[in-house]
């Protein structure tokens, strides 16, 4: 229970010695503490708590994770009932767009983790770079996502049409809005990077973003080949 | 108390406890005239007591929130609320549409209420929780938009805090979801879908967020944990609140004759609305486990934590007993709903004001932190015997609730309504015992208020 809040007892200790408190409060993390006592000081910069970033948004990221997951049961069970129906639509989607979004979701991952690594190493600058680069990614998302809802949209596809485009429908624009939510933290964290705001002692916020970013990301790698390709 | 503008709160909190004692006062009259038919008949016939029990809820409930608003607002932003002399107007202006609206109910038939008033001019009378004349309507509105102004006004002149910043939004979320309450299409369809636009978005959407605020105040001030802390918490659960609440809203376009995808939308959402609720049990167990100091007011602690407890038991489990569409097939609008409805609307929304007021009260009658030792002994007790009874009358209904499912709906042999009803009988007279201990709890709760004493020392 109390290394819920760990996070924030950091937080109000920062004036700790630089590289032993910067993450974990002097009571709760002792055992921690000794484990980083181990590591050569020369290390001990790159330490890494688990999980990375905040505790609450890590339950946040496992809500979001198991509302997912009861969406994928349902679309299963209900395919298994439905198989025909759920083959002959899937071929109508556009796999195309779907491998360039799942390339440019995996890439957004591969830039929000430099972003993470540069301000391990103090570098807010490239650390923002690297943020800005991994939203541009998140765009590209939402742009070949909405033209492919456009393409659903002219030809009459909607909700009500079957079981099959409620489900595609349904899961995809769940997802899209978490892409928007999350480019809107990963907004937050730039801004923050680009003002000084993190180090390399402290910089639970950027972890707390990549984290939710990989997420959104995650999501998509069982979505995509689920509602597209499995047959 | 740290501003004087925050004893405004006062009238507002001493009203909403004089109408939750009436509003027992009726559910007593009306479980009992679930066993005595023409108990009371016709002076105060069932409908008329069922309308009366559960507006008095609303009111009393509003009561209370605004009362915590006008308290705890000065003292989160710290400054002096913006016009004590307009909280005080609407305090008077509220009540007296409030009693008048009840003695309406009472004492002239409905449909005489609805051409007395006007209703055939805008109307929006005669739906359930709803039945608020036109009139009363426009001045709940009225109230509500002087109210937001004025604690609006103290928010942007003071210091902003992320607990007054998720209250504002929650009290004009609940303004902005009752306009709803004057949109009356003549499609039936389309007139269930908005009313729950109030219904539903105001119980399991923006009233989550007020809840949670005031609840986070009370764990601020009486276990000295970070502010940090607790408002990181409060974010993550609104925000899980709002992405469950808003589109489980599809729980109850079932069988109105919406679209299908609302038993998918419905049910998988829905299902998830417990989340936030366990995560305010967590949240609260862990703050007061963190705790820094002892408060003197040990029966606010204990409210506080009955109502992370109560609110996840009623919304959150009871709530999800029937949520799912299969289920729901079979439960609705049985027994099984009004056991949800009670326990969750006292284990969230009677709880947390009572938690405030708990809080609150000792500080407006001009202690320092608490009431005595005493006092807070009996209050513990009117906590244990309101809570428990509460307890057992969700479990009574509970159990009516999946007799009358089996026999009315399930069985290869349904019989006839009333038939199952005399069936339950002994459930209902249960409840009607569990019911009078309730009362004996909320006495007890304004007794505890005039016990005296010396105050705990602060540890």
């Amino acid at each position: 229970m109390k290394n819920l809040n760990r996070p924030e007892l950091n937080k109000s200790s920062p004036s700790g010695p630089p590289l032993e408190s910067t993450r974990g409060g002097p009571h709760i993390e002792n055992s921690r503490d000794a484990i980083h006592v181990k590591h050569s000081p020369s290390e001990s910069s790159d330490e890494r708590t688990y999980p990375p970033g905040d505790v609450a948004l890590w339950i946040f990221i496992l809500a979001e994770l198991l509302v997912f997951g009861v969406f994928f049961s349902a679309y299963a069970f209900t395919r298994a009932s439905n198989v025909e129906l759920f083959n002959t639509c899937q071929r109508t989607l556009d796999t195309n767009s779907a491998l360039i979004n799942t390339l440019a979701l995996i890439t957004s991952s591969y830039f929000v983790m430099r972003a993470v690594a540069a301000i391990r190493e103090d570098k807010s600058q490239q650390c923002f770079q690297w943020l800005l680069a991994a939203l541009l990614m998140g765009f590209v998302f939402l742009v070949v996502k909405s033209g492919e809802y456009l393409h659903h949209y002219d030809a009459g596809i909607n909700l009500r049409t079957n079981l099959f485009y409620m489900f595609y429908l349904s899961l995809t624009f769940f997802h899209f809005m978490h892409v928007i939510l999350g480019m809107v933290i990963l907004t937050a964290v730039a801004i923050k990077a680009t003002k000084g705001g993190y180090s390399a002692a402290e910089h639970t916020g950027v972890e707390s973003g990549a984290s939710y970013w990989h997420m959104v990301d995650i999501v998509w790698l069982v979505l995509f080949p689920l509602v597209y390709i499995m047959h | 108390m740290k501003y004087q503008s925050q004893a405004v709160a006062k009238p507002y909190f001493v009203a909403a406890i004089g109408l939750f004692v009436a509003q027992i006062l009726f559910g007593l009259i009306m479980g009992l005239q679930y066993v005595i038919g023409d108990f009371l008949f016709p002076e105060i016939p069932f409908n008329v007591a069922r309308m009366v029990h559960t507006n008095l809820l609303i009111v009393w409930i509003l009561f209370g929130f605004m009362g915590a608003a006008y308290y705890l607002v000065p003292e989160e932003s710290e400054c002096e609320l913006f016009s004590p002399k307009l909280a005080l107007l609407m305090f008077w202006i509220f009540l007296a549409a409030g009693a008048l609206t009840i003695l309406g109910y009472l004492l002239v038939p409905y449909a005489a209420l609805a051409e007395l008033t006007g209703n055939s001019l805008l109307p929006t009378m005669g739906r359930e929780f709803l039945e608020q004349p036109t009139i009363t309507k426009i001045g709940i509105v009225i109230v509500a938009l002087a109210f937001l102004f004025n604690i609006g006004m103290t928010v942007l002149k003071g210091r902003k805090t992320v607990i007054t910043l998720v209250l504002l939004l929650g009290l004009t979320g609940l303004a902005v979801f009752f306009l709803f309450s004057f949109f009356n299409p003549d499609n039936l369809v389309k007139d269930k879908f908005y009313w729950w636009w109030v219904v539903h978005l105001w119980v399991e959407g923006v009233w989550e967020l007020i809840l949670g605020a005031i609840l986070a105040f009370v764990l601020i001030k009486t276990t000295g944990v970070d502010r940090e802390v607790i408002e990181k918490w409060l974010y993550v659960i609104i925000a899980l609140a709002l992405i469950t609440g808003i589109i489980g809203t599809g729980h109850h376009y079932y069988w109105i004759g919406t679209p299908d995808y609302w038993q998918w939308w419905g049910s998988i959402f829905s299902a998830m609305e417990p989340l936030p609720f366990f995560m305010m049990t967590v949240f609260a167990f862990n703050m007061v486990n963190q705790r820094r100091r002892n408060h003197p007011n040990q029966a606010a602690v204990l409210w506080a934590l009955g109502t992370a407890v109560m609110a996840f038991l009623g919304a959150g489990v009871w709530g999800f007993l029937h949520t799912l569409s299969p289920v729901n097939y079979y439960t609705h609008g049985t027994q099984i709903t009004a056991a949800h409805g009670h326990m969750a609307f006292y284990g969230a929304y009677a709880m947390v004001v009572l938690t405030i007021i708990s809080y609150a009260m000792p500080m407006l009658n001009g202690r320092t932190a608490a009431n005595s030792g005493k006092s807070q002994v009996v209050e513990m007790w009117s906590f244990w015997l309101m809570t428990v009874s509460m307890v057992f009358i969700t479990l009574f209904l509970t159990g009516a609730g999946v007799l009358q499912t089996y026999m009315q709906r399930y069985t290869d042999n349904p019989q006839p309504f009333m038939v199952v009803q005399g069936r339950l009988e002994l459930f209902y007279w249960m409840r009607e015992v569990a019911g009078l201990v309730f009362l004996v709890g909320a006495v007890l709760y304004i007794i505890s208020f005039f016990v005296g004493g010396e105050e705990p020392e602060q540890a």
